[in-house]
């Protein structure tokens, strides 16, 4: 795991020097610009549109991150040919392929909490105070953390097997199409024949469902989120990046490099 | 009996072209071949002649479609055996974000080096290679001979026994290649066994110990470059000066070069053309043996191998 963690490391330093997080700073203009505009024409709606507002914009900041550079993460190293000289150390090509997963999400964990602490310090600004019932907007965040780890394991799989760009469109539908799963799953029976409707059912359950890690209505009007909410993503995110990642191992591993 | 550093058996690779890929395309073909420990072992062939597919192969960067090898005695598939070994990839290319003293630094971790080990030993590479002021620049800013400069030197970085090296002296100026050469060659000192690929034959023939010619995915020979190259017929030279002219065929048989003639005669002929060429007046300089050059061995094999594709190109229209 050691190497693991060497990789890890190595992917957040190039993320850093490649200049990724500068995207905290339209982040932090947005926040500003946001807090002063809120203060002077919502009334009484000032916490529920700030904190619709950074969650959208840290959720899509985080979907470009994930997505772009997720496909990156290997697909770069392929075509530079800078794998070459690290899979001629002791590195199996696991051990870099969660190497690099673990850098993004490491990468993406620093994003997402410096933008967290942005919009606490906006609805700050707004409210003037700080609210137990706010700690659902840090869930909600977390939440966005979770749902990106999974959108990275997506686009690491994809970049294995096709093209960077087909491997940020098929990431990008399957984003999309994971956030109607419930709907899929909710089809009326009566205007499917029997085996189109186990199929629908059976599909919605393995495509990811992103539907559950939407709880920015939630947290805008300050209502807790239950616990068990909490230990089913995670858990969800969990298992389904290891199976996602179980995956792109075996399909890199056989990979001929060109 | 001694393990081989590296030992090839039939090892085959094809790559699959076409739309639907059913087409194959052989990129080499049942190489058997040993490289024994401690020598410097060149692999010679023209552009696109299987050298680079045979080093990837080895280093578990593609996959035989046949066959197997074996690196110290283990397989290629087994990557703790990566510990002993050194590679230089072809036009290698490093994370360009990080500086030359970094990128060595990240790759020393891999082998569990301690932070002091590490730190000394990326000084003392650099210095090797010639970049110890350069160490702290980007690799962004780095030339094409600075970058395989870098790739030497993280290839040597660990002290490997087995250290096998694709071109390198690709985009290197002379100094350049003359501390590449000299590189190998305390490497060789050393008891590091090396294999390098390459195409400039003058390289091989000064450094290695043994050569393995290539050409179209085949290994055509293997030897000492001097062996090699008397398969090939020699022949006998006569330099001589004329003052005034001649009629002797002899004489319009040579080649002119200011007043110097260069005659090449066989070595039966030898003392028939001297008597010849002393009759026509001609002061005889110098009688030396036309040896074979290695890149004369090479260049009739891929005569050959060229001829024999357009025969097989006839054959199947």
């Amino acid at each position: 795991m050691k190497r693991v963690g060497v990789v890890a490391l190595n992917t957040f330093r190039e993320a850093v020097r490649d200049r990724v997080l500068y995207n905290l700073v339209f982040f932090a203009l947005l926040m500003i610009a946001a807090a002063i505009l809120v203060g002077q024409i919502s009334i009484g709606i000032e916490q529920s549109v700030i904190v619709s507002l950074g969650l959208s914009a840290i959720s899509l900041i985080g979907l470009l991150i994930s997505v772009f550079i997720g496909v990156a993460l290997v697909s770069k190293e392929m075509d530079k040919r800078t794998l070459y000289a690290l899979l001629s150390k002791p590195v199996r090509r696991w051990e870099f392929l969660l190497g690099k997963f673990g850098g993004l999400v490491l990468t993406l964990a620093v994003n997402t909490a410096a933008m967290a602490l942005g919009l606490f310090l906006a609805m700050l600004y707004v409210k003037h105070s700080l609210e137990r019932s706010d700690s659902s907007v840090l869930i909600a965040v977390y939440f966005i953390w979770l749902k990106l780890a999974l959108v990275v394991a997506l686009a690491l799989l994809f970049s294995c097997f096709t093209t960077p760009l087909l491997a940020i469109l098929f990431t990008t539908g399957l984003y999309i199409v994971g956030l109607y799963v419930q709907e899929l799953r909710d089809l009326p029976v009566e205007v499917l024949s029997p085996a189109m409707a186990a199929f629908t059912k059976w599909l919605s359950f393995l495509l990811p469902n992103f539907e559950n890690f939407n709880v920015m209505a939630m947290a805008a009007h300050g209502r807790a989120i239950p616990g068990s909410l909490i230990l089913n993503n995670t858990l969800y995110t969990m298992i389904y990046c290891a199976i996602v990642l179980t995956a792109t191992v075996v399909v890199f591993s056989r990979r001929n490099l060109k | 009996m001694p393990v081989p550093a590296i030992e090839t058996e039939n090892l085959t690779k094809e790559y699959p072209f076409g739309f639907l890929h059913l087409k194959k395309r052989t990129s080499l073909e049942g190489l058997n071949m040993q490289v024994e420990m401690g020598e410097v072992f060149g692999f010679i062939g023209p552009n696109g002649a299987g050298k680079s597919t045979t080093i990837k192969l080895l280093m578990g960067l593609i996959f035989p479609t046949e066959g197997d090898a074996r690196i110290l005695g283990k397989p290629i598939s087994d990557v703790e055996m990566h510990r002993d070994i050194g590679y230089l990839p072809e036009q290698p290319y490093f994370y360009d974000y990080l500086t030359a003293a970094e990128v060595l630094d990240y790759f020393a971790r891999f082998h569990d080096l301690s932070a002091a080990d590490r730190k000394e030993r990326v000084q003392k590479m650099l210095k090797k290679v010639g970049l110890e002021t350069a160490g702290k620049i980007q690799l962004r800013k780095y030339s094409k001979g600075m970058l395989q400069r870098v790739g030497l030197a993280q290839a040597i970085l660990h002290d490997p026994k087995v250290v096998i090296l694709d071109e390198p002296m690709s985009g290197l100026d002379p100094v350049g290649r003359r501390e590449v050469r000299d590189i190998i060659l305390e490497l060789k000192r050393d008891g590091q066994t090396v294999m390098f690929s390459t195409h400039v034959l003058s390289d091989a023939e000064m450094l290695c110990d043994r050569v393995g010619v290539i050409v179209g995915g085949k290994l055509r020979g293997t030897g000492a470059p001097g062996q090699l190259v008397e398969m090939k017929t020699q022949g006998m030279e006569v330099l001589f000066e004329l003052p005034g002219t001649s009629n002797s065929p002899l004489v319009a048989k040579a080649t002119r070069t200011g007043e110097r003639y260069r005659l090449e005669v066989t070595e039966e002929e030898l003392y028939a053309a001297i008597d010849q060429l002393r009759a026509a007046g001609a002061r005889i300089l110098a009688v030396s043996q036309v040896k074979a050059t290695l890149e004369e061995f090479f260049m009739n094999l891929v005569e050959a191998d060229r001829a024999q594709a357009a025969a097989v190109e006839v054959s199947e229209k």
